[in-house]
């Protein structure tokens, strides 16, 4: 157990291209960090930089009080997880997961008692003796994390384990390794690419965009307070609603809308609402046109234009929905206003509070 | 499912034919040939044969000088497949890590495969030439007076080290694709697990190697028995008198310059016994060890 601190930790290849540039950001011990991005952005790069399997250009990168920026990867006491498991394909799966014990020299009887309680806590102990050409995949995923789970590491590195999976299992075995994680306690790195994933198994989410770090904070704050419009498309599903509006002296305003604002910007301004947050309202000032209805059983999907541009609205159950005019409504305090050339979050004041902020539904 | 079939039951057999003719002619045909006359003693002037029943084999198992050649034969396969796969497997470990420049280097490693046989042992010869051979010079410093084609055991030494130099290439070629066909997360995972770069040599790399391995375990064992017949060849320059040969090349000499075919497919005859017993034992016993993924 340790926490796992980088200080302008850096990456940039021999071909001069900077895969991750310098980030920061201290991992308390026990807590389950995600690196989430688009493919490309640099979150396995990272990854990979904190388990040795790649050099640190630059900064330092410490585990535990130790900096380990030229350990060797078996000196940094880590357990990896890997994307394709990754297994020993000529081992059994008891020899899997004991080959990184037996290197450590730990004794015969302590491995054996090690390897038995892993394969407990996985379901695993009818396959010990067979090979992982011989398993389904989700069963090859518990042998990767009984590799790592042996070893009693000060940190768990995860690189898309679950992608693999298909989506039942996804489902499953996301909620094993949390639940897994929290039993042990162990700090923990994961990353993936699925929004989903990172909301659903982080304490805290580290987004990033073509090697930089857009944001970090809880799933909470990341979904509700993007702090750019990359994060604000990037994480949830679907994703917040962006449209341009425009700010002048004290008032927003988009299509019909006009909302007393305390900013000191004055211009085109980029507006962000999540779907859920928008409301049907006979009296709502935006006026929609529904071209499609997206039936998901516990919740439908409104798409439509407004002004000409495009929105999604969230609608639970209850509410039935058809194509053609609709009035809308929002909550002042759930639009979030950006920076129509940056992308970046600016921090505006929803001077009073309208009329149209009655929850109440209308159908 | 329905059967594709053909209408006639001729038609299949007709389609076979090619194929079969060709195994007929150039395989059956002589191997029953080579057998036949093993059983009979030939008129070196090609006057008739006479039949002496299994004579041709048990004077080759008393003659001392059979027994010589077929334990040097024992002796040059086990060493020419053993050096020319491990250091083929040591230049290919060693090449797999180089990062920089590693198309130039692993196509400067793989040229001598394109040196025919008997090419390879004309430049053996060069370099242990009595008289201004480089390598003659090298072994001079150490006292060693060199004399291939006179000494036995020279000779020995410069046509084992000629054949392993000619293999080298090709086991290199398959051994570096071998080893980049190892998943590299597989490779990583070891990393992990283990900080010996010995360690996860033997305990990852080289297990899954082991397809490719038995693979050019056959290939150079049929190599150093038979394909080096060109280097032997040229090494001995048909002066077998006192030298080192294989058996492949006693069949030749024998059957060739002696004019003995009786005795000579007598030869053939247990050498392809040999093989077959040989593929046996290697797809029977070795196989069934190995993992393949």
């Amino acid at each position: 157990m340790a926490q796992v601190t980088l200080d302008s930790v850096r990456k940039i290849y021999p071909n001069g291209v900077e895969a991750v540039s310098p980030a920061s950001f201290n991992i308390p011990d026990g807590e389950f960090v995600v690196l989430v991005g688009p493919s490309g952005c640099g979150k396995s790069t990272l990854l990979r930089m904190i388990a040795g399997l790649e050099d640190i250009t630059d900064g330092a990168l410490s585990i535990g009080d130790r900096v380990v920026n030229t350990l060797d990867p078996a000196d940094r006491d880590i357990a990896m997880v890997f994307q394709n498991y990754a297994l020993y394909p000529h081992m059994t799966v008891r020899k899997n997961i004991a080959y990184g014990l037996k290197n450590r020299k730990t004794p015969k009887d302590i491995i054996a008692q090690k390897v038995d309680e892993a394969a407990k806590m996985l379901n695993l102990t009818d396959y010990l003796d067979r090979k992982p050409a011989q398993l389904s995949g989700g069963q090859r995923q518990r042998v990767a994390m009984g590799r790592a789970i042996v070893r009693d590491p000060a940190l768990f590195l995860f690189d898309e384990p679950l992608s693999n999976l298909d989506a039942k299992l996804r489902n499953q075995m996301r909620i094993e390794i949390k639940a897994l994680q929290r039993r042990l306690g162990v700090t923990s790195v994961y990353v993936t690419h699925d929004q989903v994933e990172a909301m659903t198994m982080a304490d805290r989410i580290i987004v990033l965009n073509s090697g930089k770090i857009e944001q970090i904070g809880t799933p909470a704050e990341i979904y509700h307070n993007p702090a750019s419009t990359f994060v604000a498309s990037f994480m949830g599903a679907p994703p917040m609603n962006l449209v341009a509006g425009e700010l002048d002296s004290g008032h927003l305003s988009f299509a019909g809308l006009s909302l007393p604002v305390h900013a000191d910007h004055r211009g085109p301004v980029t507006m962000g609402v999540r779907p859920e947050d928008l409301v049907i309202d006979p009296d709502g000032q935006l006026h929609m046109e529904v071209e499609l209805v997206e039936e998901l059983g516990a919740h439908r999907l409104l798409h439509g234009m407004v002004d000409g541009q495009r929105l999604t609205v969230h609608l639970t159950k209850e509410i039935k929905a058809h194509t053609g005019p609709l009035r809308l409504s929002c909550h002042p305090d759930r639009l979030r206003l950006f920076h129509p050339e940056t992308g970046k979050r600016m921090d505006a004041q929803m001077a009073t509070q309208p009329r149209t902020q009655t929850e109440s539904v209308a159908s | 499912m329905k059967r594709a079939g053909f209408d006639s039951r001729w038609l299949p057999i007709l389609l076979l034919v090619p194929q079969l003719t060709i195994i007929a002619v150039f395989f059956y045909w002589p191997a029953v040939y080579a057998l036949k006359s093993s059983f009979f003693l030939q008129d070196p002037f090609g006057f008739g044969q006479t039949f002496v029943g299994l004579e041709n084999y048990t004077s080759l198992f008393d003659s001392s000088e059979y027994l010589k050649v077929a334990n040097f034969t024992v002796l040059f396969t086990v060493l020419v497949t053993f050096f020319s796969l491990a250091l083929a497997l040591l230049l290919a470990v060693k090449a797999d890590n180089v990062l920089r420049g590693a198309k130039t280097y692993r196509t400067l490693l793989m040229w001598v495969y394109a040196v025919a046989p008997p090419v390879a042992g004309f430049m053996g010869l060069l370099l242990f030439n009595q008289r201004w051979g480089p390598l003659m010079e090298l072994f001079g410093h150490f006292g060693w007076e060199f004399e291939m084609g006179a000494d036995y055991s020279d000779t020995a030494f410069a046509m084992i080290m000629i054949s392993i130099w000619k293999q080298v290439p090709v086991n290199f070629i398959f051994f570096l694709s071998g080893l980049q066909a190892i998943p590299k997360a597989v490779r990583e995972a070891a990393l992990i697990d283990n900080r010996s770069a010995s360690g996860r040599f033997w305990d990852v790399t080289f297990p899954l190697l082991a397809p490719t391995g038995f693979f050019l375990l056959i290939i150079n064992i049929t190599y150093a028995l038979f394909d080096t017949f060109g280097v032997i060849d040229t090494v001995v320059r048909g002066e077998p008198s006192n030298n080192p040969m294989t058996l492949v090349y006693k069949v030749y000499v024998d059957g060739f310059r002696g004019n003995d075919l009786g005795g000579s497919s007598a030869q053939s005859v247990i050498l392809m016994v040999l093989v077959l017993a040989l593929t046996v034992f290697q797809f029977r016993m070795v196989e069934r060890r190995i993992h393949y993924t």
